[in-house]
């Protein structure tokens, strides 16, 4: 292994980020907030939803921006570089297994995801107003679950960006990450489907739903949530088969 | 494609003089020594560009080995790619960067030092005649410039072996000028050069040896002078006439300096290989003439690779 190579491709991916950072930003950020805003304040100040809403409201917020940009960050270059303009041809030439690139592409999406979801908390707690209620006591079980969902996304992009192709984007927006979405427990905490028990039970394959269970019961205890220990074990046996995949189609993808 | 059943070696048998060959293993075996300009010449399709990419870790043999120097490229490819450079058919530049920024980043994967990447970048920009184009993004680049910064970046990293393939498709008969003196430049410091091109000339300019391949296999290796001289009488006249009646290829034959005789692709066309070219037409027209046969055209070409390709295939290299 190669660490220098490595370093210089981490340095590549920086430098084109921060390059884009505005654009990354709004296109990472507006969307959450302009439901944060919704939901969360005009919503809740109008009376229409209860305030305890908000807090509820927040660590799936936080879950679905960091999902978005892993993806976002790991899967859209990925589809044009191995489809179209094989930009990446340069890096599988330099002196680094190939494997090594998709686990840089890893880190660099893990590094986007976590950027965006530490940005989401202030920016939404802005956004709604008073009436939000975090703790950070739990600081380790938080920080190691936003590890796992940083490396979720970003593992997850890897396998949808060298699997999918560059006609099927819009299909991959309309069949896996909407859905994603609505089922994921963002906008209710899992406990909210026990009126439809077969459904609630169906939504534990979206991972979307460990994400914002795991971020849920790190920052607000008191709400009923899926355990953390079950949590973290679903989190890391997801991101482990993820891993194996985008490894696997990657190296598939790339050498010819 | 040659990928099937090739097995390549690019060995040197002898570190200090470089010396270095290219076997191809499927009833086919070709020579390369280091130092020196190899050329791929063939048709589209012919199997040029898969034979690169197997020598350049990027399409796996399903049969077979490859070495680069005493180097297996599939079980070391890291160590392999640090020899080489390549540049690709197709430009494939890092859109998201400037071209000063490309050849930066490209040392940087090959552990080049900031001093060092910093002195080369501005070197081969220079060389290239990009400076002033230096800190633009490439995505506004034109297909000449783009495949300029493809060979600087190919040799950013200094590599022992440089593999082009079809440098010079798209590029203006200048921009060729200059790419033919850097190649011959870089030749010059030792380095060996493999190219694939289906450009006859630049095959017959450029290079010290070269291998003419046609569907996945060698057809014929030499340096382009033993290549031409090998084509049976050198001259090859095509004729065309409205039939061929019988008897007029043994009278052919018969006449002064001609050494083979064929019927060519399409009715009436007869291909002749001989020592000279225009004195022959009027024989060949008396002979056609005296079995009621019309000539409807005919071509002489000089000896060439493009007539060594003919005589191999019966198909002229841009069919």
């Amino acid at each position: 292994m190669n660490w220098r190579t490595f370093y210089a491709m981490l340095q590549r991916d920086g430098h084109v980020a921060r390059r884009n950072l505005l654009p990354m930003l709004l296109q990472n950020l507006l969307q959450p907030l302009l439901l944060t805003f919704v939901f969360g304040r005009v919503l809740t100040s109008s009376g229409m939803m209860k305030s305890e809403y908000k807090s509820i409201l927040l660590p799936g917020i936080m879950a679905i921006s960091m999902m978005v940009s892993g993806i976002q960050a790991v899967a859209m270059p990925l589809i044009a570089e191995l489809q179209f303009t094989r930009e990446i041809e340069d890096r599988l030439l330099a002196p680094m297994e190939t494997q090594w690139l998709a686990v840089e592409k890893i880190v660099a999406g893990m590094i986007q995801a976590l950027v965006s979801g530490l940005v989401v908390i202030p920016a939404a707690w802005l956004t709604m107003g008073s009436g939000v209620r975090i703790s950070f006591d739990h600081l380790p079980v938080f920080a190691a679950i936003c590890l796992l969902v940083a490396l979720l996304s970003a593992a997850g992009g890897l396998a949808l960006g060298s699997t999918v192709g560059q006609t099927q984007i819009g299909l991959m927006y309309t069949l896996v990450v909407a859905p994603m979405m609505m089922f994921g427990c963002a906008y209710y905490p899992w406990s909210a489907l026990r009126f439809a028990p077969v459904l609630q039970y169906a939504v534990l394959i979206n991972p979307l739903v460990y994400a914002s269970e795991g971020l849920r019961g790190a920052l607000m205890p008191e709400v009923p949530h899926i355990s953390g220990l079950a949590v973290v074990g679903a989190l890391a046996a997801i991101d482990a088969a993820l891993l194996v995949i985008g490894l696997r189609q990657f190296q598939r993808k790339t050498v010819g | 494609m040659a990928a099937r059943g090739g097995a390549f070696t690019f060995s040197p048998r002898d570190k200090g003089r470089k010396k270095a060959e290219v076997v191809a293993l499927d009833g086919i075996a070709l020579e390369i020594r280091a130092g020196e300009i190899f050329g791929l010449l063939g048709p589209n399709g012919a199997g040029k560009s898969t034979t690169i990419g197997i020598l350049t870790t990027r399409t796996r043999p399903t049969a077979g080995r490859a070495f680069i120097g005493e180097l297996d490229v599939w079980r070391e490819p890291v160590a392999a790619k640090l020899l080489i450079g390549v540049v690709p058919q197709r430009p494939n530049l890092d859109l998201a960067l400037t071209a000063r920024e490309i050849l930066r980043f490209h040392g940087a994967y090959f552990r080049q030092g900031a001093r060092e990447r910093a002195r080369r970048s501005d070197e081969l920009l220079c060389k290239f005649k990009l400076t002033d184009r230096a800190d633009h993004n490439v995505r506004g680049f034109s297909g000449g410039m783009m495949q300029r910064l493809s060979i600087a970046r190919a040799m950013m990293h200094d590599p022992q072996v440089l593999f082009l393939d079809e440098p010079s498709a798209g590029l203006d008969p200048q921009t060729r000028l200059l790419l033919w003196d850097i190649v011959r430049e870089y030749n010059r410091q030792g380095k060996t050069i493999v190219i694939t091109t289906h450009y006859m000339d630049e095959a017959d300019e450029l290079c010290d040896r070269l291998a003419i391949i046609d569907h996945g296999r060698i057809i014929a290796e030499g340096s382009p002078r033993e290549l031409k001289s090998s084509i049976p009488g050198g001259y090859l006249i095509r004729l065309k006439f409205d039939r061929v009646p019988e008897g007029l290829l043994a009278d052919f034959q018969q006449l002064p300096g001609v050494t083979e005789v064929r019927t060519a692709a399409g009715a009436g066309g007869i291909d002749v290989y001989a020592g000279s070219g225009g004195l022959l037409i009027g024989p060949m027209v008396g002979a056609a003439q005296a079995r009621g046969a019309e000539l409807h055209d005919v071509h002489i070409a000089e000896p060439s690779l493009e007539t060594l390709f003919l005589h191999h295939t019966g198909r002229s290299l841009r069919d």
